[in-house]
């Protein structure tokens, strides 16, 4: 047999020049038998029993998922909130306190150099949440804008210092409240609890003592929450999640299952729907660019990628991100190609750009850019795997919505 | 991590089994479905279908990725696994028993391997 995988996957000894970076979490994973997988230059678990009862596991009882390798930068200073609103597309200065939002850093030209997730911690302070491949990128931009801005910010990077664990599923909050040494933070809102908390927003704790941020927040379809915790505390507080879930059907979850539920969920990924050459627009996420926000002295904020992304916004689009279900068996995958038919002679009409078999839905699905003349929900489509065409169909996104 | 390598089984470098009898059964070791992760579709040559050692007869997709499946031996396609095609997870709960894929009429092998060579290139 021969492999040819859509990553990630598990690592070969390919002589690699670098070594990769741990989580504060490794000695859990190996303890528990995980797969290892490069990615992002870290080591981190692809699976450790099966992705498709991992992936059930969410959907039905709860995950527990380790994303220490995710970059964490805070920004803080009297003039945060103006700065976020110059370097990323979102309004962040109108963001409340202990509220979160996704959104996005482009260039010049609006292409996407990674997707966000920022909380507002403080009237000055945010933490900035982004990809493990694109961390050090993000960093250097943030800090070459805020020189370039003048203002009144610091720009730090946290993510050495800091392990994130995720709880996703519909037992996550039960999960949750089951977890002894979970307490509320003296200076934190007296009124909020995890069951309180609100979607896309976030609360200090503490757990035995130590400070943690819970987010609700997460990249499953489900509900959940997101603990940000110093790295050398986050080994306690993934034995004690494990321990409090055991009773609910909480399972540590690796990246396959990450993927194919984030998948199903219509989410993008970056790499896949979402690189340098795509526009929010071009993803369907032009709702995260605020062309109409505006600084202290209510004119439009010059951020990064305006001019760009206003003329985007309203001109046709060259192409479109759809979903596709699969009305065969075999799954398309990142790279394939779409065709009008499944006629050999059906010319190429779009791109595969994420796809594998649903767990949840029991057919493939995909995300592709296709043109825009072909891109309405119900066209049927074909997609080459491997040299023979199997038929799609298009269907709106989200492919899975939890019931609510 | 492989399971115990059945010492009655000769094995490929690329991870196939044969065994003795007449048809010989081909499968794949559980080194490769371990790899793989869970199977979810398995695709097999035709029965009357001519295999050549070494050539690729059909793949092995899992949630992540596809294998392509060598024939360890040439001959004519005797018989193929129905069960395994309806129900891939059998190739990862029992790939040395229910999992088998296809039985060939075999007219010669390619490179085989003992279990103990096998296993020393798959520790």
């Amino acid at each position: 047999m021969s492999a040819t995988g859509t990553s990630p996957q598990p690592s070969t000894a390919t002589g690699a020049p670098m070594t990769e970076q741990h989580s504060p979490l490794h000695d859990e994973h190996v303890a528990l038998g995980a797969a290892l997988t490069a990615f992002a230059g870290w080591q981190m678990p692809l699976r450790y029993t099966s992705d498709l009862a991992e992936h059930t596991a969410v959907r039905t009882a709860a995950g527990l998922f380790d994303l220490s390798h995710m970059g964490e930068i805070e920004v803080t200073g009297p003039d945060a909130g103006a700065y976020l609103d110059r370097a990323l597309v979102g309004n962040l200065s109108g963001l409340r306190v202990l509220g979160a939002r996704y959104t996005m850093v482009v260039q010049e030209d609006g292409g996407v150099i990674d997707d966000l997730v920022v909380y507002r911690t403080g009237e000055t302070t945010y933490l900035v949440v982004a990809n493990a491949s694109n961390h050090a990128v993000v960093l250097a931009e943030l800090r070459d804008r805020a020189a370039a801005t003048g203002l009144d910010v610091q720009v730090e990077d946290r993510s050495a210092a800091t392990g994130l664990v995720a709880v996703q599923g519909p037992h996550a909050l039960a999960v949750v409240e089951a977890l002894p040494g979970l307490a509320p933070d003296p200076d934190g809102p007296a009124d909020v609890t995890p069951a309180t908390l609100r979607y896309y927003a976030c609360l200090p704790m503490r757990f035995e003592g130590r400070p943690v941020l819970v987010a609700r927040t997460g990249y499953t379809g489900e509900d959940g929450f997101e603990f940000f915790v110093d790295a050398d505390g986050t080994p306690a507080l993934w034995r004690a999640l494990l321990a409090a879930g055991a009773d609910h059907g909480l399972v540590p979850a690796g990246l396959s299952a990450r993927d194919s539920l984030r998948l199903e969920a219509g989410m993008p990924l970056y790499g896949n729907e979402l690189d340098r050459t795509t526009t929010p627009h071009d993803a369907g996420l032009g709702r995260v660019v605020r062309l109409d926000k505006v600084d202290a002295d209510g004119e439009p904020v010059p951020f990064v990628g305006r001019d760009a992304l206003a003329a985007r916004a309203h001109s046709a689009p060259a192409r479109v991100l759809v979903g596709l279900q699969g009305l065969g068996r075999r799954a398309a995958r990142h790279g394939y190609a779409v065709h009008a038919s499944t006629q050999p002679d059906a010319p190429v009409v779009g791109t595969v750009t994420s796809g594998a078999p649903s767990p949840t839905l029991g057919h493939p699905v995909a995300m592709a850019y296709v043109t825009p003349e072909v891109s309405a929900e119900g066209t049927e489509l074909a997609v080459d795997v491997r040299g023979r065409r199997e038929p799609v169909r298009v269907v709106a996104l989200p492919f899975y919505r939890r019931p609510r | 991590m492989a399971a115990e390598l059945p010492a009655t089984l000769q094995y490929t470098a690329e991870h196939e089994w044969v065994d003795d009898s007449s048809p010989v059964t081909v499968g794949i070791t559980s080194v490769a479905a371990e790899a793989l992760g869970d199977i979810v579709f398995v695709e097999l040559p035709a029965v009357g279908d001519t295999v050549e050692a070494g050539s690729v007869i059909g793949e092995i997709e899992s949630t992540k990725s596809v294998s392509e499946l060598f024939s360890p031996v040439s001959g004519t396609v005797a018989e193929v696994n129905q069960a395994v095609v309806d129900d891939p997870s059998l190739v990862n709960a029992d790939p040395y028993g229910a999992g088998w894929l296809l039985r060939v009429d075999m007219t010669s092998a390619g490179p085989l391997l003992s279990a103990a060579e096998y296993g020393a290139l798959n520790p």
